[in-house]
């Protein structure tokens, strides 16, 4: 069931990492287009957007960037992960497969507000 | 160590929610682990911290060494659990604040004092400044009989120990006997206990593993500001409460936002803590202390 998340990571050996099977294989569709990108910046100690809205079964890369040092980008609720690096995008494609508000968040100890680095992705029905 | 905690004394300290917890010896080792010994403990002192959470954050620490050097029984050793210094992003303000850790416990009456980073200490430049003053970051002791192993979970700013460090931990176990009594000394608890709040080790369990053919292990950790008490398997877990503010309890609410001062209880929710060898050897028994 895992490993059907695709990795795009931009850098050849950069490791995304996937842990559980809350991915679901998108089918290839007839005349598919092309998935939505969606840019995601990370610096101390936030994200832009700080929420963003899927589709539920509608395929989405979203293009994770740092704009000053490492950051990490966590959605346990979907069993996700990357580091988020400077000067270089890292793109995630998947396909929300269940409905709800799912945390992301910063999981590389970055100063003093870290703790509140977070966002919500809302998938919807 | 039934003489310095009589069972009247630990009723009465269970009121700060001190909790006795023992895990069984082998007798093969009662007697090495014979000797009546305790160390303290203290935690997440975070020097170098000012807000509205803790406004006397700049005696909190000092009065929590004169509280230790007050203890009618002075503990064999004191250990440090990581996060002795708030993080900054500037590396001289960052060594000045371990400088000045380092001085207001050198009024420690007991010299014998061991550290571990925190990642407000160590995440910013993986352990740098704080190998300057302390040293390793990871090591091994042996005292009384027990084997200690403190581990560092914080200098990778991923929250990992890494794979130099557990082959390490490998080989340093691979010399103790299945059945030696080992605590293991950590900064950030090595299980998921909540890992939205970064409450967790990202390759811990890859320790557990390591840990667990060996029957008589207990983890003291810090990180989580507070009291808290878990099982995986065999092995005990057990957090600290901080010399700064408390946290709310796992998941209690959405963000991990410090617990308010109550200007009516001062320090409420803060304190170290003694780890001893208990009325049989080698049971480690837990008692808390209040800062104030
Ligand atoms: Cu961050």
């Amino acid at each position: 069931m895992t490993g059907l998340l695709r990795r795009l990571a931009a850098g050849a050996g950069f490791a995304v990492a996937v842990c559980a099977g809350a991915i679901a294989f998108h089918a290839v569709l007839p005349m598919a287009a092309e998935p939505r990108v969606i840019r995601i910046t990370a610096k101390k100690f936030e994200y832009n957007p700080q929420k963003i809205v899927l589709k539920k079964g509608v395929p989405v890369v979203l293009e994770l960037v740092a704009l000053d040092r490492i950051h990490g980008f966590r959605i346990l609720g979907l069993g996700l992960r990357a580091d988020v690096l400077p000067d270089q995008a890292v793109r995630v494609e998947f396909t929300p497969d269940k409905a709800g508000r799912f945390v992301f968040a910063c999981d590389v100890f970055c100063g003093d507000g870290h703790e509140d680095m977070d966002g919500v992705i809302v998938v919807e029905e | 160590m039934q003489a310095q905690f009589d069972r009247r004394d630990f009723m009465k300290l269970a009121g700060y929610g001190g909790v006795v917890f023992a895990t069984g010896l082998s007798p093969a080792y009662a007697a090495a682990a014979g000797k009546d010994f305790f160390f303290v403990q203290l935690s997440d002192t975070h020097w170098g911290f000012s807000g509205p959470p803790n406004p006397e954050a700049a005696s909190t620490l000092k009065r929590a060494v004169a509280a230790v050097n007050t203890l009618p029984r002075q503990p064999d050793f004191i250990m440090f659990t990581g996060d002795l210094t708030h993080t900054t992003d500037d590396p001289k303000e960052r060594r000045r604040r371990l400088a000045e850790f380092k001085e207001i416990v050198a009024g420690l009456a007991v010299k014998n004092q061991r550290f571990i980073p925190g990642e407000h200490d160590a995440s910013l430049d993986k352990g740098e400044a704080y190998q300057e003053f302390f040293g390793r970051t990871y090591y091994a002791f042996d005292h009384a009989g027990i084997h200690f192993v403190a581990l560092d979970n914080v200098s990778d700013p991923g929250a990992k120990l890494g794979q130099a460090q557990l082959d390490w931990l490998k080989a340093d176990l691979a010399q103790i006997d299945k059945d030696r009594p080992i605590i293991v000394l950590t900064h950030r608890p090595l299980f998921d206990l909540q890992p939205e709040w970064d409450w967790a080790t990202a390759d811990g369990k890859a320790a557990i593993d390591i840990l667990t053919p060996y029957k008589n292990v207990t983890v003291f950790y810090g990180h989580i500001h507070q009291e808290h008490h878990h099982m995986t398997g065999h092995i005990a877990h057990h957090a600290a409460t901080s010399l700064i503010f408390p946290l709310p309890a796992p998941g209690a609410q959405p963000k991990r936002a410090p617990v308010a001062w109550d200007p009516a209880a001062p320090f409420k929710g803060l304190g170290f803590r003694s780890v001893g060898s208990g009325d049989a050897p080698g049971n480690p028994v837990i008692k808390q202390y209040p800062v104030a």
